[in-house]
């Protein structure tokens, strides 16, 4: 009995020996070098394989980062500039500044503002109604409002607001992976600097139309009057194809094309309430 | 046995109201807009300007490029302005925007009402003429009738068909056009006979208007080598690759085109316009349009001005009544749901229907069942479930494999599926991605 124990536990243990063995050469002879730095950086990396930068998934973007040369073109929006100065550090490289981003929606044709000339029925997918036809407005260039940014948030960042039939934007939630951007077939989403205290200061309009039709189909829309390019002292906006355009880097908040659009579609976010006009003085001062 | 094309298929109801009524020419409207492309091809260019006066029949805009097609003036007046309008997907496009003085026709169309039988210009001169007259496609597709008439070098056309066939329910434009015009129409298909050089033709009539096969049968009897055959009712005959299968037995390969199988597929509608161009010298400035529902008050089939106002033709037509749900410009099956009345009468227009709104509203969208229905109404032996999974989930790649763009968008999956899936509605997305998606890679 005691001797059938003995011979099963050392043959056994022999067989085990001579696996290792074999194992331990095999592993040498096939061995994948593989620099340890990537999975430290891609321990940094938010993980929501999002492809906001560009790449499939965290892992290939770890892997691009450790490979690169410097850190241009790189940049994972999610994670922003801390999550890049730490992996430069590891990498013992410097990473570029890059301003945060934040989405917005450069539509505000909600129904009271954009009459529904048409009632669409078709299958809920903005693709398809674009490629249909118009829309349920009069503006071609406006949002559909069926939704493929809000299918396309993976950070529960944007949620279609039942009463405009726009989508609203979660500054707070909001990762700037620019999937929104890719998902909207009418391009109306654009990602914007994000400035101090989440002000924003943006035209909420696509329309490329002249004035005349734009405003029939919104109250809102652009309708390219000049206005605002006059009054900006500080050439921030432009006018391309009847649409003005506000540019993030030059602009001051300072709000005055905004007192200045006539359509109100320059909108602005987050600012505290303006002071009331000071009649009372300029009265005194007639008196 | 009827002759049909073997794979897939639908029945829808057939609806044909107005197939007992008279052609009626619809008086000229008060101002006319005339889109500047109403073609498949590069848009035409104006040649007149603001203030110009012109006359019934006269060019406003010539086509650009071989694949184009030149546009005739419908009224005479004066043009007020050159502009963008909606067409019917409410999209902006340029058109000429026409008042309506008086009806003074140029002086080179033959107003007479005496048939010309005698063919006197050559092959060339046909296909020249019929560049001039701006003929396209009357079917629905629009395309430039000059182009299909143009046999490139090393292919050969052995036979002309002629899709008398109108599959679409609702629509009677061409029967009408057959019982009521039937000689023009033959000495139509013989002018394209001569201009392909072939020397047989086959028309393809659906068994569903036995009026129009008897009375284009006895007509054919005095042309040489034009026959007539009566095929069985199936929606999409009236599809190219199905009306060469059903009529000839040859398929198109996919990706190929009919010319590859020495077949080329005209519309009676088309044979009209022709004969109208070749041997009358008028180009195309009016069409025949079906303008039925089923709670219309005065349904019919009316000969209109191109650029006429839809708005002004369902006017004649007995007006809109109280519960419409949509107006589809074109049959059921294919047609598409206009976004303002307003939009004008264009070249492909063969028929707008208004739809009441218990009709209009599509029914719940429920999970897939895998019945396969759609798999055995599809015609060109496609997997529309399958599409229709790929697109929406952007796989245009494997959708290519799946050879998406063979799809011609006759909405038979649509129509027979029992979980009222968007099924077209996916795979043309998914056939317009794909081919851009082509179109760049060839470009690299």
């Amino acid at each position: 009995m005691s001797s059938t124990v003995l011979i099963t536990i050392i043959s056994l243990s022999l067989l085990a020996f001579l696996s290792a063995v074999i194992l331990y050469f095999i592993a040498q002879k096939f061995k994948v070098f593989e620099d340890p730095r990537i999975d430290e950086v891609q321990a940094l990396l938010p993980a929501a394989n999002c492809g906001g930068c560009g790449f499939a998934g965290c892992r290939n973007m770890a892997e691009a980062i450790v490979k690169a040369d410097n850190f241009e073109g790189l940049y994972c929006p999610v994670g922003g500039a801390p999550v890049m100065a730490e992996a430069a550090r590891i990498l013992g490289k410097v990473a570029p500044v890059i301003d945060p981003t934040v989405a917005v929606l450069k539509c505000n044709g909600s129904p009271e503002y954009r009459p529904r000339t048409s009632h669409y029925n078709g299958a809920s997918d903005c693709r398809i109604s674009n490629s249909l036809y118009i829309g349920d407005t009069d503006c071609s260039y406006g949002c559909l409002g069926n939704g493929d940014c809000e299918k396309s948030c993976a950070f529960d960042a944007l949620h279609m607001d039942p009463l405009t039939g726009l989508p609203v934007i979660i500054d707070d939630k909001c990762v700037s992976c620019g999937a929104c951007v890719k998902a909207c077939p009418r391009h109306l989403i654009e990602l914007r600097k994000k400035a101090k205290k989440d002000r924003k200061i943006y035209v909420a309009c696509s329309n490329c139309d002249k004035g005349g039709p734009a405003r029939r189909a919104c109250k809102v829309a652009c309708i390219a009057c000049n206005k605002c390019f006059k009054v900006c002292e500080f050439n921030a906006i432009t006018i391309e194809n009847n649409l003005a355009y506000i540019d993030a880097s030059k602009c001051t908040f300072c709000r005055k094309c905004v007192t200045e659009c006539p359509t109100n579609s320059i909108i602005e976010f987050n600012f505290p309430p303006r002071k009331p006009k000071v009649e009372a003085q300029v009265e005194v001062a007639n008196g | 046995m009827l002759k049909t094309f073997p794979t897939g298929g639908v029945h829808p109801p057939e609806n044909k109201i107005t197939a007992g009524i008279p052609i009626e020419y619809m008086s000229v409207p008060e101002s006319v807009v005339i889109p500047v492309s109403q073609h498949i091809g590069s848009p035409a260019n104006p040649v007149v300007n603001k203030g110009d006066s012109v006359k019934v029949g006269q060019l406003i805009a010539a086509g650009k490029g071989f694949i184009s097609a030149n546009i005739h003036s419908s009224v005479s007046g004066k043009v007020n302005k050159i502009d963008i309008s909606a067409d019917g997907a409410g999209f902006r496009q340029n058109a000429v925007f026409i008042d309506v003085v008086g009806d003074e026709w140029i002086d080179t169309i033959d107003r007479s009402k005496n048939i010309v039988r005698d063919i006197r210009l050559s092959p060339e001169e046909i296909v020249k003429r019929c560049f001039d007259a701006g003929i396209v496609g009357l079917g629905g597709a629009t395309f430039p009738s000059h182009v299909k008439l143009t046999v490139p070098s090393g292919k050969k056309c052995e036979v002309l068909i002629i899709n008398g066939v109108e599959c679409e329910p609702y629509l009677t434009s061409d029967h009408r056009l057959m019982l009521e015009k039937g000689e023009e129409i033959l000495i139509g298909v013989t002018i394209l006979m001569k201009a392909l050089k072939v020397e047989r033709a086959m028309i393809g009539i659906e068994n569903n208007k036995p009026d129009a096969i008897s009375h284009i049968t006895s007509l054919a009897s005095t042309f040489k080598g034009i026959t007539v055959h009566a095929l069985k009712v199936k929606y999409p005959q009236g599809a190219e690759k199905q009306l060469i299968k059903s009529l000839t037995g040859r398929e198109v390969p996919s990706g190929r085109l009919p010319l590859d199988v020495g077949a080329v597929v005209h519309n009676v509608g088309t044979s009209f316009a022709v004969y109208e161009a070749v041997q009358k010298n008028k180009p195309l400035f009016e069409r025949v349009v079906t303008v039925t529902g089923k709670h219309l008050s005065k349904p019919g089939n009316y000969m209109v001005r191109i650029g006429t106002p839809l708005s002004k033709l369902i006017e004649v037509a007995g007006g809109i009544p109280e519960d419409t749900g949509k107006i589809i410009n074109g049959g059921p099956m294919m047609g598409k749901a206009v976004s303002n009345i307003d939009v004008p009468v264009v070249k492909g227009m063969s028929g707008a229907i208004i739809v009441p709104l218990e009709e209009s509203v599509r029914d719940e969208i429920k999970p897939c069942i895998r019945c396969a229905k759609c798999v055995s109404a599809c015609p060109l032996n496609l997997e529309p479930y399958l599409l229709m999974a790929l697109s929406e989930k952007s796989l245009f790649e494997r959708a290519e494999k799946e050879r998406i763009t063979d799809c011609m968008e006759c909405g038979s999956c649509s129509f027979t599926c029992p979980a009222n899936r968007p099924l077209l509605d996916y795979i043309r997305l998914g056939k317009s991605a794909v081919i851009k998606m082509a179109r760049e890679r060839n470009l690299k």
